[in-house]
């Protein structure tokens, strides 16, 4: 139930996407996710989408797990789908007291949705081809900046990559709790929300029991490793763009080139 | 009639994605009343999810659980009240562990029967003493308890709704040599005196061949062997192969069989090769090359 959460999981296979620098992966989900946001009308939508779609595509993975991935949030979806409908203005189609819908309200809808679709697909192209170490290592690479300014860079990169590195063991762990508290009869598929929320608190406890033991081993273990932060730290895998890297951003300038041009000349087809 | 059986069980992980599994294959086991069955099998060999679905915990593919002869999964809604019938204590019980005090921690399993406050107490006092935990224990935060003591209270928590099937999953792993053989035996007089069933999982050879009537030896998810412990301890060679072993005292007796001295190749605890051996070595008039 619990190994059903794909979201923010790597799968390992041999694509353009998987060698990819990671640095430019996230420079290019940003980009997509951007794209998506400023589409004002259906066409550059459309070559928005199509972007993303090829790099699913790409990355030799069955859609199968992109699909998944959507799964948790369907209800997000759904539901600011169905707001969306009923806050449009304009004239409206169809009447019912207070209760109006409007073609721009579907419009607006139809747009949200299509938002907030691709953006769980253009991260989940991002976190299903890069290793969550690799990942880390970009973000702290490409926040290496920001250190001149005194934010603690390397700091942030280990703790994300700590907490990535965990959310597997926890949900196995929170697997483990749950069987065992079932199996002492504990009812979590029936009754209401707060009987719901209440049958929670024999699964909570131990697991953040377990977190903070978990977090004083590791502290333990680096520390006996001597580790004292990122100061004169080396990297075992060096990050270097390649001619795949390349051909991807000629890519992105195209579509950039394409996007904007549609964007401009062709008449919004949705009212902000 | 046997209390629990499995028919034709099949289960298999992820079916339909790359990742699929099958864990257990057409394993079928009959298990009386009263019994106490050790479960042996090395890593993956599928006895953690066979005795997941002894309880409904995980629900077979194929293939039936039958407890006192009826199908857990008949009423797929009522399978908690299978889960009071079969208790089920997992691998390091102790990290379970939630309530304010280690007394209603015990209660949990015991209240979501059903049962009144005053019955639920009863019983989680009387799961204490086979346990042996003390009582000013009960009153403190399970947090601040020992590690035995964790798990003595954690297994208290199961023993409380008196189950008709008792399921320990590895209850030693992790326990000094004086802990281990101080539960054992809890969970030996626990089994004598209630007369219930008890399926005991564990990598010590020497703790099952202590307590266990007959062993399930699992191996690839198949079931090897179902038999009295002595004739299943007695294939050592076909143990060996599946990544177990035979306790060593019984390995000992194995050697010394095949270097001529006459003895139960069976042999089980130290106890009875000492019995086995003085005599012969008497006879051999306590000469110093004994072999």
């Amino acid at each position: 139930m619990l190994s059903d959460i794909t979201l923010g999981q790597y799968f390992p296979a041999r694509s353009v996407m998987h060698r990819a620098d990671p640095r430019l992966k996230i420079c290019l989900t940003i980009f997509s996710i951007v794209l998506i946001f400023s589409a004002g009308n259906f066409y550059s939508l459309a070559l928005a989408v199509g972007y993303i779609i090829l790099g699913m595509a790409l990355s030799r993975i069955p859609l199968k797990l992109y699909l998944r991935s959507l799964k948790p949030i369907l209800f997000i979806i759904v539901f600011t789908a169905v707001l969306n409908i009923f806050y449009g203005t304009g004239d409206p189609l169809w009447q019912w007291g207070f209760i109006k819908i409007t073609r721009n309200g579907l419009l607006n809808s139809l747009f949200v949705s299509i938002r907030i679709i691709t953006l769980i697909l253009a991260s989940s192209v991002l976190t299903f081809t890069t290793s969550p170490t690799q990942l880390t290592d970009a973000i702290e690479r490409l926040l290496k900046p920001l250190a001149k300014l005194g934010v603690p860079v390397h700091e942030f990169a280990m703790m994300m990559t700590i907490a990535l590195r965990f959310v597997p063991l926890l949900l196995e762990e929170t697997d483990k709790i749950m069987s065992a508290q079932k199996a002492r009869g504990a009812d979590m598929e029936s009754g209401g929300i707060v009987q719901r929320i209440k049958a929670l608190v024999p699964v909570l406890i131990p697991l953040f029991v377990s977190a903070f033991r978990r977090a004083f081993d590791l502290a333990t273990a680096m520390e006996s490793r001597c580790y004292n932060g990122g100061e004169g730290r080396t990297k075992m895998k060096q990050l270097h763009f390649c001619s795949v890297d390349w051909a991807v951003i000629m890519s992105a300038m195209l579509v950039l080139g394409a996007f904007l041009a549609l964007n401009i000349l062709l008449p919004p087809s949705i009212v902000r | 009639m046997p209390i629990i059986e499995t028919k034709n069980l099949t289960c298999i992980y992820g079916q339909g994605t790359p990742f699929e599994k099958t864990a257990v294959e057409d394993v079928s086991i009959s298990i009386e009343k009263g019994e106490f069955v050790g479960v042996i099998g090395h890593t993956g060999s599928g006895k953690s999810t066979l005795i997941q679905t002894l309880n409904g915990l995980i629900r077979p593919t194929s293939g039936q659980v039958l407890l006192d002869g009826r199908d857990i999964w008949a009423e797929p809604k009522k399978i908690r009240s299978v889960r009071f019938r079969v208790g089920m204590v997992f691998q390091y019980p102790e990290y379970q562990l939630f309530e304010e005090t280690v007394l209603k921690d015990i209660m949990f399993g015991p209240k979501n029967m059903g049962l009144s406050d005053s019955e639920a107490r009863e019983r989680a006092y009387e799961a204490a003493r086979f346990t042996d935990l003390k009582e000013e224990l009960l009153t403190k935060s399970p947090f601040e308890l020992s590690g035995g003591e964790k798990r003595r209270a954690a297994i208290a928590g199961v023993i409380a709704m008196d189950p008709e099937v008792l399921i320990l999953d590895e209850p030693t792993a992790g326990l000094d040599p004086r802990g281990r053989d101080v539960l054992l035996s809890q969970i030996g007089q626990y089994h004598r005196e209630r007369g219930n069933t008890v399926l005991l999982v564990s990598h010590s050879m020497e703790d099952i061949g202590r307590t266990a009537d007959r062993l399930l030896v699992m191996s690839g998810g198949h079931k090897q062997y179902l038999a009295p412990t002595r004739e299943v301890f007695s294939h050592g060679e076909e143990l060996e192969a599946m990544g177990l072993r035979v306790p060593q005292i019984t390995k000992i007796m194995q050697e010394l069989i095949r270097l001529g001295v006459p003895a139960d190749p069976s042999t089980l605890t130290v106890d009875e090769a000492v019995k086995q051996l003085i005599p012969y070595f008497k006879k051999r008039g306590g000469s110093k090359n004994a072999l």
